[in-house]
């Protein structure tokens, strides 16, 4: 103990405890008793996240201390007593209580308080700044009588605090002096862009205004005025017009202070006294205040390095200002020259105010390097641009394709990650590089992103380059041979295609049996409704079994479509799109009669909305009576076979596509599989059907038919590609029946076919051999599965409707025949809909 | 979108109101009750042949829907949980809370089952 020296640190900010992580790493405290003073009645927390702190966050939440640091490491820490003088002579900091303690070292990381402009009435009830929880708790509290709320300031910090008065309910305006918002990190276009997308979301911005005064009436905040003449009314205002750096106590003994303040540091953050140290907010390197987390992380790495004298130390030569945050919920980032300012660079950006999305890149004089950029409303691109930024890797030819999402088909632009050097600093936080994750990931044969994390501490600080790092982990792992994890949920070590075996393997008819015999725990609405559709295709049993029953999610379970208000929506099977007018008048006495909003769908069918559980019975009843059966719409399962009209009617039509749809569709109609599964057949080559666009799809031409597979609607669109053609039904049918079956068993959990087909190895080619050549022989496998599937179809009403014990499903209440109360619909276009909440409040005012 | 949790103690139960048999619920399903105007969701969780029985409200405070007892029954991490059927939050039987967002929870009621007869407290 006496052999020991005294090392204290001012300030438990994030930067000041890191500091002490750092030293607690290296064993510092062999060499030091490590003492340190926090003003602040809590220990270090996490100041980026602030408000966090209004959408829920707690206290504890937010801070950055591991329960039990200080006391296992022997840090002595006073919360709540602030360090107010130093006698450089004696070596002794003396606390606001009266504490004299004396220092061998000592590290200044005082952090930065916020500027307040000097404004006419500044300081009146109601304003506040934003730096700490106890400024959040004053605002909150302040809040509960407030409407309006006002943050002076555009900047990164601003618009976090706009965010915390949104969620307090506020009105929330932002005031800023410069012409635009966020003008340290981007440019007029990007910063109208940013505008836009947060005055979408209910923030007024004001830019190019200069507060004059703030005027109270009857001591409360009533307004402020403006430069230009306007004013604002608001209720309260919070400061976030910049930092200025904490350096009083530097100041008052005679330490090197910059001319605008900071306290002077060299590259090993040390100060005008060699055993005093600065570090975050509070220092000034190079004639600059660095106000972000990383550069003050990176300072408290280097002074902790030459106060242990480490071998290689670390120094600190200015850091680089790369940010990606998101505000508002909106993504900005800028990196390098952000704005353009190397001589002869140059400048290729994408400027969509359609979706809200501005994109720059500042390249040099011959267009091989990228030097900077400014992202905003999408900013995943950043730590890829980042990397060229920082290790001066050449450019792809066409560098305008960085800017631009893949074209179909194509991979997206860019650079593989293995072209990285392994210098490459993939955090910037915690400076980690890609060098220092492989060897981790490699010693410790890490094969999860959280414990890369915790290994590493590579994407803890702002998360930024999580996508990169997990991009490098599947990477190493697939060097090391180990397969990358692909479990359907944490009650089965297990794929999908793995469980599929094993049902069929070992011929598992229930959940309960799966779980007991290869899972562990009561399993969760990922496995459940998962294992449910493998023993559908399997066992074809009937999905209401009590044994099934709880497996399926809402809308398997009731055999109808839930919707936001927690009725259902009834979509009966209309083959082929072809319907006769008594059918169709059947469709529209019953949504007269159970008062259902009715909408045609986009696959030929007709979808009655609005009915309550209790009803759905009723409803079938008479759908079955009318000939109709269960359409599938709220099952992983076949939809509809949609058709043109074909040759029938049709002068242009060469076959017969209606009644091949509907062929097919009654052949695979309840088929259970790992997504829903769509299909067309059209007429003609003119494709009125959009055959192209479906899992599978049939074009009829003057020889037969061409079959189509794995193309996709809706969110993400891809062409069926080109499997066979010219072929007579007989053989679609074979060759739907193998590839159907085939896809069942290998496709991953909730995987549509074209993404199945975009995994698979050997693509189409590889697809004919196994259905078209029998590859594998498993040809009259496959057939004969889906044949029994077909030979044991029944429609699922039918089977509930005649059966008491399911029908007992069907009930609001258990114990009443009443109706949810909640339910409330308003009319528009002469039908129902679900009441807004507003208008659901003007409802309930009336009566 | 806060929600005051109210565990109510059986010890502060007035009264218990029996809503159905026990068999009246499919195992690890839940079924929902009309409570003194109030919808109370409750859960028939089975594991190894024994039952337990939870009831929260119906009302789920994502969807805005009274829905909670149609949701798939699971656990995470050995917590035994709903998952609700609308947005798919999670809710901790137990205790009312949610699993995916810790600023919200749904009100618990006390629930016992009595000669094979599910009671509620109010």
């Amino acid at each position: 103990m006496s052999n020991k020296q005294n090392l204290i640190v001012i300030g438990n900010g994030m930067v000041g405890h890191k500091f002490l992580e750092v030293m607690a790493e290296k064993n510092a405290t062999e060499k030091y008793n490590l003492i340190t003073f926090c003003e602040e009645s809590r220990v270090a927390y996490d100041r980026v996240n602030l408000s966090g702190y209004f959408s829920g966050k707690s206290a504890e939440d937010l801070s950055l201390v591991e329960p039990n640091f200080y006391e296992e490491n022997n840090i002595q820490i006073h919360i709540g007593d602030k360090a107010v003088s130093i006698d450089r002579a004696k070596k002794t900091v003396t606390s606001a209580e009266g504490q004299e303690l004396r220092y061998d070292k000592l590290v200044l990381a005082t952090g930065s308080y916020p500027f307040v402009p000097p404004i006419k009435g500044k300081d009146v009830p109601g304003t506040f700044v934003y730096r700490t929880i106890d400024d959040l708790e004053a605002m909150e509290d302040y809040a509960k009588t407030s409407k309006v709320g006002v943050v002076v300031g555009g900047g990164l910090l601003g618009l976090e605090c706009a965010n915390a008065l949104r969620n307090m309910g506020l009105e929330t305006h932002v005031v800023e002096f410069a012409p635009r918002l966020m003008p340290v990190q981007i440019d007029d276009a990007g910063g109208t862009i940013l505008k836009n997308k947060i005055e979408e979301l209910g923030v007024t911005v004001h830019t190019e205004k200069n507060t004059t005064e703030i005027i109270s009436e009857n001591g409360k905040i009533a307004k402020m005025t403006f430069a230009d003449g306007t004013e604002l009314a608001t209720d309260m205002i919070v400061f976030s017009a910049g930092i200025r750096p904490r350096d009083e106590l530097a100041r008052n003994h005679d330490l090197e202070i910059g001319d605008r303040g900071g306290i002077v540091i060299n590259d090993f953050c040390q100060t005008s006294d060699p055993d005093i140290y600065a570090i975050g907010e509070c220092a000034l390197y190079n004639q600059r205040i660095y106000g972000l987390v990383a550069p003050g992380y990176q300072m408290a790495t280097v002074a902790a390095d030459a106060l242990t004298e480490t071998a290689e130390p670390t120094t600190f030569t200015g850091a680089d200002m790369s940010t990606k945050l998101k505000l508002l919920g909106v993504d900005v980032a800028s990196f390098g020259d952000n704005f353009g300012r190397s001589p002869d660079s140059r400048e290729i950006a994408v400027n969509d105010s359609v979706k809200g999305i501005y994109k720059k890149l500042v390249l040099n004089k011959d267009g091989s390097r990228l030097l900077g950029g400014i992202l905003v409303g999408d900013a995943d691109d950043y730590g890829t641009l980042l990397q060229f930024t920082q290790n001066d890797i050449a450019l792809p030819p066409h560098p305008e394709d960085l800017l631009m999402p893949p074209r179909e088909g194509q991979a997206a632009a860019g650079i593989g990650i293995d072209s990285f050097p392994d210098t490459a600093q993939i955090c910037s936080c915690n400076n980690v590089s890609k060098g220092d994750l492989i060897s981790t990931i490699h010693d410790q044969q890490l094969t999860d992103i959280g414990s890369v994390k915790k290994c590493t501490s590579a994407g803890t600080g702002c998360g930024g380059c999580v996508p990169l790092v997990t991009t490098i982990m599947k990477s190493e792992m697939k060097k090391m041979g180990l397969t990358v994890k692909n479990d359907i949920c944490e009650h089965f070590a297990y794929s999908r295609q793995e469980l599929y075996s094993l049902v069929r393997f070992h011929k598992i008819k229930t959940f309960a049996d799966l779980i007991s015999q290869f899972g562990t725990g009561l399993g969760c609405e990922v496995c459940k409704p998962a294992v449910t559709s493998m023993l559908a295709a399997t066992w074809n049993e009937h999905i209401l079994e009590q044994s099934h029953a709880g497996l399926q999610d809402t809308n398997d379970r009731f055999l109808a479509n839930t919707q936001k208000d927690g009725t259902y929506s009834i979509i009966p099977r209309i083959p082929g799109g072809e319907i006769t007018p008594e059918k169709l008048i059947v469709l529209g006495e019953v949504a007269k009669e159970f008062e259902l909003y009715t909408k045609i769908t986009g696959a030929q069918r007709v979808d009655l909305f609005g009915a309550r559980l209790d009803q759905l019975p009723d409803i079938w009843r008479r759908l079955i009576d009318a000939g109709f059966e269960s359409g599938h719409a709220y099952g992983k399962a076949l939809r509809t076979v949609k058709s043109c009209v074909g040759s029938t009617w049709c002068r242009y039509g060469v076959q017969d596509s209606v009644s091949f749809a509907i062929e097919v569709e009654e052949r695979y109609r309840g088929l259970r599989a790992p997504h829903k599964l769509k299909s067309a057949v059209s007429g003609c080559t003119r494709e009125c059907a959009e055959a192209q666009s479906k899992d599978f799809g049939i074009i009829a031409t003057e020889n037969g038919w061409n079959l189509y597979l794995c193309g996709n609607g809706g969110m993400k669109p891809q062409h069926a590609v080109l499997f066979a053609s010219d072929l007579d039904k007989e053989t679609v049918i074979k060759y739907l029946d193998r590839f159907l079956i085939f896809y069942i068993r290998t496709a991953d959990k909730l995987e549509r076919t074209a993404t199945w087909f975009s995994k698979l190895e050997g693509g189409m080619d590889y697809l004919r051999e196994v259905i078209i050549e029998d590859s594998l022989g498993i040809g009259d496998e496959l057939e004969a599965q889906m044949q029994t599937l077909v030979d044991t179809y029944e429609c699922e009403w039918k089977a509930a409707i005649e059966n008491p014990d399911k029908l007992k499903l069907f009930r609001s209440f258990i114990n009443t025949d009443a109706v949810d109360p909640n339910l409330v619909y308003v009319e528009e276009r002469h039908q129902k809909r679900p009441a807004t909440e507003e208008e659901r409040k003007v409802l309930s005012a009336i009566s | 979108m806060t929600q005051t949790l109210t565990t109510r103690e059986n010890t502060a139960v007035q009264q218990w109101i029996t809503v159905c048999a026990l068999t009246d619920i499919f195992p690890n399903t839940g079924v929902c009750a009309l409570v003194n105007e109030q919808q109370v969701a409750i859960f028939r969780v089975q594991t190894n042949g024994e039952d337990k029985v939870f009831a929260l409200s119906n009302y789920d405070p994502f969807s805005k829907a009274n829905v909670l007892s149609r949701g798939i029954l699971g656990d995470r991490q050995g917590v035994i949980k709903v998952a609700a059927p609308i947005y798919k939050q999670n809710f901790n039987l137990a205790t009312g809370e949610c699993l995916d967002d810790e600023s919200v929870s749904v009100t618990t009621y006390p629930v016992q089952v009595i000669e094979g007869r599910v009671q509620v407290g109010i």
